[in-house]
């Protein structure tokens, strides 16, 4: 487990890595940074100053390792539309991004796996139908336009919701529908196949056999090897999300990482779109490292492997 | 007693191609997909000749915001049968052009992410070893940088175009096609008749070309019409934002951005060009499921 654990996290360390290289280079995907940041009415000396300022006329690599020093101190730069320091803007945002990832994958976990669930027991029942439709749909359906359904009937229409803002646990409901809804179908399938797997099993077939109630056989039995691999596409699911959530944020006026990227780049704030992109993809990268460990630790077929 | 001599009919087995032509044509998914998605595509192949007006260029802002033909009013006119945009422009007409540039955009993305992930898949199936540990390490860079967010950083750097959109939207989904196509390779791989082209001295080039690509197709198949909808719901999202393909040109995503102001009042301009991509990305993915089902009768669950 342990020699599992490190080559593991010795993967992690390297994928972050050259996503942090990655995240660096976009600064220079645009040509000149230091003319980017004067603007056009800037004359060279402003360029030049500019240049010695943010230290553009070091070496590319010297430029990179300074940056990802101050990046695992905690420092990731200034921004420059806000003049204040990224982190502590990305850290006052954070907050509400992971509550709607939260609540978003919390709603898709709800749907989903019930539905998987009765849809196994009685596969082309009225309820696998039903569960196969909304899969469908889920699948189909572009989130923003679901979102603005939403709106639509359930914010104007009847006045059921707020439409805008993170004043209460209320308004969090629309955007997690939304976001939440496209995970449903790929959750409710692998729940599904997962459980018809499991339910033809022998160890099933003994658990029967002895006499144990279904319930217990469903849930204690059952429902808990189908489980594992549910959990990391639900972890996979929740880091997708937060970089989704950019869409569902900006409809919403959601504070969050999302919304803060869309306004950084309506302001072309370099600095501050680099970290959200470094956070959100550290992010990611820890929480499939721990649903990895949690497999490993379930399932010991994979630590040999 | 007559000697019977049995009719064709009865005595042949059926071919493979008449079981596979009877498994298409029963398959409601691959019906209603392919049908709704040969609309679409005969709309955005006929778009100039199937209404009177231009896309971009007849506005008419006295005659803005009519509503489609369903509704009651003065201004409803047939002339207009899904009425007109907030400057005038008849909706129909920018609906029909706008499923040109959703085809063109899932079908160039997808083929550029198609070339990259096959690619890679396949050489990290295929040879194992370290080339299936670069990939693996490849794939889960990728992975780890949020797509839309990416995709936003990189357009509003470079530019937005629709050229550009359809690459930085390639080069960034190419993920799903390099799994797939790595797992369906290792499956292959073992086979006897590689083992035979082995022997019979192939190169690895032609062996992957005649005996591992001609078995994964149907696989590659599913997963190009997957990631040809996520293109296209990319596109959308990016255009919905303002980053994607730029007005006056008629995006279904920026329809849906123009029209959202007028929501509460004029609902019809962002549930029409919705329901249309609603409508494009559900037979994709009809077809693409209709095409699982009926390659690998085995797979279904």
């Amino acid at each position: 487990m342990l020699k599992f654990a490190l080559r593991r996290l010795g993967v992690a360390v390297l994928v972050a890595l050259t996503v942090s290289l990655l995240t660096f280079s976009m600064i220079y995907l645009s040509g000149d940074p230091a003319m980017a940041l004067a603007g056009e009415t800037a004359t060279q000396s402003d360029i030049e100053n500019i240049r010695r300022v943010y230290g553009y006329d070091q070496p590319i690599i010297v430029q990179y390792l300074s940056w990802l020093g101050n990046a695992l101190q905690g420092d990731l730069g200034r921004s420059h539309y806000l003049k204040t320091d990224v982190s502590e803007v990305i850290f006052a945002r954070l907050p509400n991004t992971m509550i709607l990832g939260g609540t978003a994958i919390t709603f898709a976990l709800l749907l989903a796996i019930p539905l998987g669930v009765v849809a196994a027991i009685r596969p082309n029942s009225i309820i696998d139908r039903i569960a196969l439709t909304i899969a469908v749909i889920g699948q189909a359906l572009p989130s923003f336009w679901f979102a603005l359904i939403l709106i639509f009937f359930l914010g104007i229409t009847y006045r059921l919701l707020p439409i805008t803002g993170t004043s209460s646990w209320m308004n969090f409901i629309m955007p997690s529908i939304a976001l939440g809804y496209y995970v449903t179908p790929g959750v409710m399938r692998l729940t599904r196949a997962g459980m018809l797997e499991v339910l033809g099993s022998d160890y099933i077939r003994t658990a029967k056999a002895k006499g144990l109630r279904p319930v217990t056989v469903l849930f204690k039995h059952a429902l808990r090897n189908a489980i594992i691999p549910v959990v990391s596409l639900a972890a996979v699911q929740f880091g997708f999300m937060l970089g989704g959530s950019i869409v569902i944020e900006t409809i919403f006026a959601i504070n969050g990482l999302g919304f803060l990227a869309w306004e950084s780049i309506q302001r072309a704030d370099l600095p501050m779109m680099q970290a959200i992109v470094l956070v959100l993809s550290i992010i990611y990268i820890l929480i499939t490292l721990l649903a990895d460990m949690m497999n490993a630790w379930l399932d010991p077929r994979i630590r040999v492997n | 007693m007559p000697n019977v001599t049995p009719t064709p009919e009865q005595s042949v087995e059926p071919t493979a191609m008449s079981a596979m032509r009877k498994r298409v044509f029963g398959h409601y998914g691959i019906i209603i997909g392919g049908a709704i998605l040969l609309l679409i595509f005969g709309m955005a192949l006929f778009a100039p000749y199937l209404t009177n007006f231009h896309p971009i260029l007849d506005q008419d802002l006295s005659n803005k915001m009519v509503p489609p033909m369903w509704h009651d009013g003065p201004k409803v006119n047939p002339v207009h049968p899904l009425g007109t945009d907030l400057q005038g422009r008849d909706y129909l007409t920018r609906l029909v052009h706008g499923a040109q540039i959703s085809l063109l955009i899932g079908f160039a993305a997808m083929l550029i992410s198609g070339v990259i992930g096959t690619t890679l898949g396949v050489a990290a199936g295929y040879f194992g070893g370290r080339v299936d540990m670069v990939v693996n390490y490849l794939i889960t860079v990728r992975l780890s940088m949020p797509v839309i967010l990416v995709a936003l950083a990189v357009v509003s750097l470079v530019g937005s175009s629709l050229w550009i959109v359809i690459w930085v939207l390639g080069l960034l989904i190419w993920d799903r096609f390099a799994v797939v196509m790595r797992s369906t390779t290792l499956q292959v791989r073992n086979l006897d008749y590689v083992a035979a082209a082995q022997a019979a001295g192939c190169s690895k080039f032609r062996i992957i070309m005649t005996e591992i690509m001609p078995n994964i197709a149907n696989h590659l198949i599913v997963v190009a019409t997957l990631e040809m909808a996520h293109a296209i719901l990319l596109e959308a999202a990016l255009s919905f934002l303002g980053l994607g393909v730029q007005p006056p040109a008629p995006s279904w995503g920026l329809m849906i951005s123009e029209g959202k102001g007028m929501m509460f009042f004029d609902p019809w301009l962002v549930g029409i060009p919705g329901a249309a991509l609603f409508a494009l990305i559900l037979a994709i993915n009809l077809l693409g499921d209709g095409i699982r089902d009926v390659t690998a009768p085995e797979n279904r669950n």
